[in-house]
């Protein structure tokens, strides 16, 4: 499998007039081609940010930016416009939780496909809306010929978020970033959408970033997974491993804690107390203050992400 | 009741702390082209539950089934359309029994946003002071009241007392709300989606919190959650709805370890697998749950039933009892014409 994506030493920062936040500090990682790698972790620890700077999303005058997004060898943080409008048009796409965003409420959901799809490919009209009707098929949309022609606030929340998926797949993008795109759905409806992606990922031989704070989610879709706590990777392992034998004591924590069959009556482990604040860059382990093995070198510097097997790298001084 | 002492039990504990039966709660909505005509979200229909005491029930269901509106009848934050409540033997609002405001002091809620129900412009110590000086708890009192609540609650009263809400983190707001649901001493607690907003590190410390509170208060908890592993964990019974109505209740073994309602079974299998190498590869029903404006005839999960055949369109199964639990669907009333039903 040859790299698609490469992330090096990605750190993001945060500054307004009032507050500076150091949401991102040191995320390297690597995605292939057909490859779907997951990324978990808790609110505020980073997982929106790393994703939305693949795009370079954020605010221009108040982002501070340094590393290296490297997409098919293109260097992200140094595009001009026009090569930041294809990437974002043709290349990569985004889905997320709330598909609101993604479409415009005055429009039918066949409109707005057809017009992408003619913006990027120069096709006709009819053509257009030919190509809009196959994708809404495709994302298995009953009647999609009659759910052309309705308007967002019409379908129902499952349907919105297949028809978004439907929208992000129209220009043909390799690589995929869907936050948390199943988090608002029902029990229900939810498993139906991570099925669909899963099963479009294959067929498209996408690469996909599928950024969740559920671990279940997590496991149905991802290749691997990366638990990132206060804008860095502490974990990155296959899923498999990740599942059987996280390393670090975040990880561990967050999957002792998370309630799932057969618990009933035990008391749950917990982590004590709350992430750091990222108003400043942290000088040591983020996760001194709550870890149960802390000890003096965690605080005298940054522990660095090292491999304790292939493709299993942690950042934590205890990892050998 | 001036001094806002623990209220005793009455009946023996065999009585039902609550007994809610034929709740019915329908909004009026416009609708049409211009919203001239009327339509009705049917969000509650003659729903019948009692809480036992010292059991944790636990309601579950898809977004828009009715859970919070349930909630809010409980404690009457809603008048119901029909329906009464009796509350450990005495009529709720009504000649002979017991008025609102005592039910709201036995029987208290807490919701999930943490932030939205707390006054942003009261220090912790003032909002959880508030409800027991208004019952007329002497200022000395109040204030060791409020040191209890918070120790109660594991935040340290010499720390957060003098705190605003904006700067308490989620976790910390939401053991604020609950120490807040505790100052008058209730009974019953309804925690509609308490630990949904939390990170799973910190909803791990709030369920601890809520079950040695439980044992050191006596408490009775209703515990509404979309979180079928969360209700699994805490609940002894589990009733689960579907549009507005009840289609299985009973103790939580049953309906987790032989769930029969087609809905239930659904819903369970639903959840994500936490193995990578069970993971799931069908979805057990599909389409999106119905608009609870003119929900199906009959039974109204019929439209997403593999099972549904034409009773189930014509005929409105009743909650009938199964061996170990409740279950409304035509497949186990015998004699319901339904193929798979046992004969009458
Ligand atoms: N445009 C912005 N300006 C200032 N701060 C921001 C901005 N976007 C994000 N942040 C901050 O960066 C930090 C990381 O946020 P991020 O959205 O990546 O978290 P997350 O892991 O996606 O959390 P969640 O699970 O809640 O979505 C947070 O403290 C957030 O408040
Ligand atoms: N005040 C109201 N006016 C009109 N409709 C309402 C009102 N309150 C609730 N509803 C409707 O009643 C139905 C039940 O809502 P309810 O909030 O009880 O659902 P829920 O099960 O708590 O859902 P969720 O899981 O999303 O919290 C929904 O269709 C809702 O839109
Ligand atoms: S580096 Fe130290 S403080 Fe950080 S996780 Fe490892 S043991 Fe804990
Ligand atoms: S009554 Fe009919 S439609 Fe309803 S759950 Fe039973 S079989 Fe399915
Ligand atoms: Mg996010
Ligand atoms: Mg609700």
């Amino acid at each position: 499998m040859t790299n698609m994506l490469q992330v090096r030493d990605l750190h993001v920062t945060f500054v307004t007039p009032d507050r500076t936040v150091h949401a991102v500090n040191g995320v390297s990682f690597d995605l292939a081609r057909g490859e779907t790698l997951g990324i978990l972790g808790e609110s505020g620890s980073g997982k929106s940010v790393t994703l939305r700077s693949i795009l370079r999303l954020h605010p221009e005058h108040r982002t501070r930016w340094s590393g290296s997004i490297k997409l098919e060898g293109d260097e992200i943080l140094d595009m001009a416009p026009r090569a930041l409008s294809d990437l974002r048009g043709q290349r990569v796409s985004m889905i997320f939780q709330e598909p609101a965003t993604a479409f415009d409420p005055v429009f039918t959901i066949g409109q707005q496909i057809a017009e992408t799809v003619r913006r990027h490919t120069g096709k006709s009209q009819t053509e257009s809306m030919k190509r809009a009707k196959d994708l809404l098929e495709m994302v298995r949309i009953p009647s999609p010929a009659q759910r052309l022609k309705a308007y967002p606030h019409e379908m129902s929340g499952g349907m919105r978020q297949r028809a978004m998926i439907a929208l992000a797949l129209s220009c043909n993008p390799t690589l995929l970033l869907a936050d948390e795109p199943t988090t608002a759905l029902d029990a229900t409806v939810q498993i139906q959408v991570l099925l669909l992606i899963r099963e479009l990922q294959r067929e498209f031989n996408l690469g996909v970033i599928f950024v969740t704070h559920d671990i279940g989610v997590a496991v149905e879709v991802s290749d691997r997974i990366g638990v990132m706590y206060a804008g860095k990777l502490v974990e990155m392992a296959p899923v498999e491993r990740m599942v059987d034998a996280p390393q670090h004591p975040y990880s561990r924590g967050l999957l002792a804690s998370t309630v799932h069959d057969g618990m009933r009556g035990q008391r749950l482990e917990s982590i004590p107390g709350a992430p750091p604040d990222l108003a400043e860059v942290p000088s040591g382990c983020s996760f001194a203050p709550r870890c149960k093995f802390v000890r003096p070198d965690c605080t005298a510097a940054v522990p660095s992400l090292r491999d304790v097997e292939a493709a299993h790298a942690v950042r934590c001084v205890l990892a050998a | 009741m001036d001094t806002l002492l623990p209220i005793q039990d009455r009946g023996g504990p065999a009585q039902p702390l609550l007994l809610a039966t034929g709740l019915r709660k329908h909004f009026p909505v416009a609708g049409g082209l211009f919203g001239r005509t009327t339509k009705v979200v049917r969000a509650v229909d003659d729903l019948t539950l009692s809480v036992a005491k010292g059991e944790t029930l636990g309601v579950v269901g898809e977004s828009g089934c009715g859970k919070s509106t349930v909630a809010r009848l409980l404690i009457r934050l809603l008048k119901p359309d029909k329906g009464t409540m009796v509350l450990d033997g005495d009529p709720v609002d009504e000649p002979h029994g017991i008025t609102v405001n005592e039910l709201r002091r036995q029987v208290q809620m807490v919701f999930q946003d943490s932030y939205a129900s707390l006054n942003p412009r009261l220090t912790i110590a003032e909002t959880l002071a508030f409800a027991p000086r208004a019952h007329g708890l002497p200022a000395a009192e109040a204030r060791e009241r409020v040191h209890d609540l918070l120790s109660k609650v594991g935040l340290d009263p010499a720390n957060y007392a003098t705190r605003y809400p904006h700067e308490l983190s989620g976790g910390q707001r939401q053991r604020v709300n609950i120490a807040r649901a505790l100052a008058l001493r209730p009974r019953l607690i309804i925690l509609d989606e308490a630990v949904s907003a939390l990170d799973k590190s910190v909803e791990a410390q709030v369920l601890n919190m809520l079950v040695d509170l439980k044992t050191e208060l006596d408490l009775t908890y209703v515990f509404i959650s979309h979180d079928l592993n969360v209700v699994q964990y805490l609940s002894d019974r589990v009733l689960v709805m579907y549009l507005g109505k009840i289609v299985e209740l009973g103790p939580v073994e049953a309906i987790y370890g032989n769930p029969q309602h087609p809905y239930t079974r659904a819903l369970l299998s639903a959840r994500p697998s936490m193995d990578p190498r069970k993971r799931t590869h069908e979805a057990p029903i599909q389409g999106d749950p119905p608009n609870p404006i003119d929900p199906p005839s009959g039974c109204r999960f019929r439209t997403r039933c593999p099972f549904a055949e034409d009773v189930c369109a014509r005929v409105e199964p009743p909650l009938a009892d199964a061996k170990f639990q409740a279950v409304a669907c035509h497949m186990r009333v015998a004699g319901s014409g339904h193929s798979k039903a046992m004969a009458a």
